[in-house]
């Protein structure tokens, strides 16, 4: 875990909201990355997640609410700084093989931050270099990136953004769409560079196995907010969430063969153009009461630096102890939960 | 398994695939049996075969894909060598599938409830009642959990999520009861809480109806959660079989301990995890021994001449030399090295 050093986070994010016209991607975050940290952001798709990492690249509109990164509020940077900055911040894409031009060489794709940033030849790392920091042999270098495996193109994905030396790196589902062997090679290697590099991470996923596995600290997200943010061991193992909780067992343990007990929540994530009003989660919480429906919960402490934005978490945490929530609405039985979004527009989005 | 006949049989399937005037071998020698009512699953990484397997099992590999050796038996009929009308009347019937992403499988311009009719009017002819059709569909959509489906029978697939197309892909494969569902990577597209929905409503539709599932899957986690029985396919061949329970708990092929060791879990923080040194085999270069030989903790010499044979071990079966008391390998590992 990092040490706060007593300053500034590196990134402070104060009721950031984004919209895409009617679309409410990011609806009102509050989050502090400190200096050094591995960050996990969880949340499924539709959560905003993605859409708050390139947030703070400024990468996505900020409609309202402030960025600072290293004490500057981006809003106050034009065009030069904030392109100056963005050398500090980088990202790795979700798709390596569309983030890569199919018809440019490993050798060029990673000289190319270079050039658009015109920095000196003494400030370059050879291709060599970087192929060596993600553990890949120089031969790759001759290569186009569709002659490389899945995990291969994520490394020199990871390569190019470590090229310009930044000091923040925003890795979005990082092993996502990789074999199970792969994504473990991804993971070991992001975590070494964290160490070697002094990087602070944000880590996007919907695989809370890969966040438990990488991050000091859990944010999950839910309909664009924040429903629980705290230390990995906190999060993981005493959840107050009512979502984190659902989250956790329906990705159950490998190996636990059949014997785990799934809380299985109703129905799907309801669109974010219209979403419910109070507790973003309602619709779908077996604890929500009259008060969940009309009024929005904050972000609240349960323990240290962890919180959560739940009226009756308390309740939550004391049922899930002995579990009768769980026992009530889980389909060991092999019954359907009943279903009702009927009063919310369903997603239809495109996966 | 049991005494009885199993529902499908396959046995020694190989599959090539006919390119640029060689032949590559996708499958060799798979063999494995269903039961009436059980959840099969099939694991591997990309590459491995399974879905050569699956389109084998349909009848649909595409033009340049054989099967070149072996037999494919539903309920003891043969059907390796069955022609297109007799396939297609299978495939629907007796045996239906379900696909990673269901907007595939649908089409979007034409209602849900036309989709549901025509499946069975294309399989049951006319001696149905229109009603009667709507009626079996609307049961079915209202089973998977549809909310309301006799209201939104006339909606198309572009106003259900992502969750709910899935379900009513489920819905149109069971239409017609088969025996044997075929589900390539179902879960695969979902989210984390809509993929623990749908394995439980697939152990509810293997209950209600009784119908054998192949699920297919990457996700070792996923399999260990809806399946009875697993196979673990690498390189085309089938290298571990065995109920799922004892697969997790002692996996015997090093393939199928390397796959579970590099699972990442959330209560491994901070420690490595564990990978596979090396790239599947490639089809055109098939070695003499061991396919895994080359990535195996516990290769010897032996590994690389001798081609494993499919033993029996605890009434599982495994493709290692290791557990062939004939191949001439040294010392088993215990387990304590093994883990």
């Amino acid at each position: 875990m990092s040490t706060s050093d007593g300053g500034h986070p590196l990134v402070r994010l104060r009721n950031v909201h984004t919209r895409f016209g009617a679309v409410r991607a990011v609806d009102g975050v509050d989050l502090d990355i400190r200096r050094g940290e591995i960050l996990g952001l969880v949340g499924e798709s539709g959560s905003g997640k993605t859409t708050l990492g390139r947030t703070i690249l400024r990468l996505a509109p900020l409609t309202s609410g402030r960025i600072e990164y290293d004490g500057q509020d981006l809003s106050d940077l034009n065009r030069r700084q904030l392109r100056r900055l963005r050398r500090r911040l980088q990202i790795v894409f979700q798709d390596p093989h569309s983030s890569l031009s199919p018809r440019l060489k490993v050798s060029y794709l990673l000289k190319e931050p270079y050039t658009i940033n015109k920095v000196p030849d003494d400030e370059r790392y050879t291709a060599a270099e970087l192929l060596d920091m993600v553990e890949l042999s120089s031969e790759q270098a001759a290569k186009y990136p569709h002659e490389l495996s899945g995990g291969q193109a994520r490394r020199v994905g990871i390569a190019r953004a470590l090229a310009l030396r930044p000091e923040f790196l925003i890795a979005d589902e990082p092993t996502a769409g990789l074999d199970v062997s792969a994504a473990g090679a991804i993971l070991n290697l992001l975590n070494d560079l964290a160490g070697q590099l002094r990087l602070t991470y944000l880590i996007i996923t919907h695989n809370v196995n890969v966040v438990g596995y990488l991050a000091d600290r859990i944010a999950v997200m839910y309909l664009g907010r924040l429903a629980e943010v705290g230390p990995t061991a906190s999060v993981l193992d005493a959840p107050a969430h009512p979502y984190t909780q659902a989250l956790l067992s329906a990705v159950p343990q490998p190996g636990e063969a059949g014997t785990t007990r799934r809380l299985l929540i109703a129905g799907e994530i309801p669109s974010p153009k219209n979403p419910p009003p109070g507790c973003r989660f309602h619709t779908r919480c077996p604890y929500a009461e009259d008060r969940s429906r009309t009024e929005m919960p904050e972000l609240q402490p349960v323990a240290p630096g962890h919180t959560v934005a739940c009226h009756y978490w308390q309740k939550v945490r004391d049922a899930s102890a002995v579990s009768p929530a769980a026992e009530k609405t889980q389909g060991g039985g092999g019954c359907i939960p009943p279903i009702d979004h009927s009063s919310y527009e369903s997603p239809k989005e495109d996966r | 398994m049991t005494g009885s006949q199993p529902l499908l049989d396959v046995r020694q399937l190989e599959v090539a695939y006919h390119v640029r005037g060689r032949s590559l071998l996708a499958l060799r020698g798979v063999e494995f049996d269903i039961a009436a009512g059980e959840i099969f699953g099939v694991v591997g990484e990309s590459g491995c075969g399974k879905s050569t397997l699956s389109a084998a099992l349909i009848g649909l590999l595409p033009a340049n894909g054989e099967i070149t050796s072996g037999s494919i038996r539903l309920d003891g009929r043969e059907l390796r060598g069955l022609g297109r009308r007799e396939l297609r009347q299978l495939r629907g019937g007796q045996i239906a599938m379900v696909f990673q992403d269901p907007l595939t499988s649908l089409n979007p311009t034409i209602r849900i409830g036309t989709q549901l009719l025509d499946v069975q009017r294309a399989h049951l002819g006319g001696q149905r009642r229109r009603g009667d059709l709507r009626r079996r569909a609307v049961e079915m959509l209202t089973q998977v959990g549809i909310p309301d489906a006799s209201e939104r029978f006339g909606d198309y697939p572009h106003q259900f999520s992502g969750g709910m197309r899935q379900r009513i892909v489920i819905a149109m494969a069971l239409l017609l009861r088969p025996s044997l569902l075929i589900a390539d990577e179902p879960t695969s597209a979902l989210d984390a809480t809509l993929e623990a929905q749908m394995i439980e409503l697939f152990k509810q539709l293997r209950h209600d109806f009784g119908t054998a599932i192949v699920f297919i899957s990457h996700d070792l986690t996923v399999v260990s959660q809806v399946c009875d029985r697993m196979m673990v396919m690498y390189a085309g061949q089938a290298v571990e079989e065995g109920d799922v329970q004892s697969v997790f708990r002692e996996p015997l092929h090093p393939y199928t301990k390397a796959l579970l060791a590099a699972v990442p879990s959330r209560n491994q923080r901070g420690e490595r995890l564990a990978t596979i040194p090396g790239r599947v085999p490639s089809l055109s270069a098939p070695s003499d021994g061991c396919a895994f030989a080359d990535r195996c903790t516990f290769v010897q010499p032996v590994n690389r001449e001798r081609e494993p044979h499919y033993v029996a071990w605890n009434g599982r079966r495994v493709r290692c030399n290791i557990y062939d008391p004939t191949s001439g390998y040294q010392s088993p590992p215990r387990r304590e090295d093994v883990s």
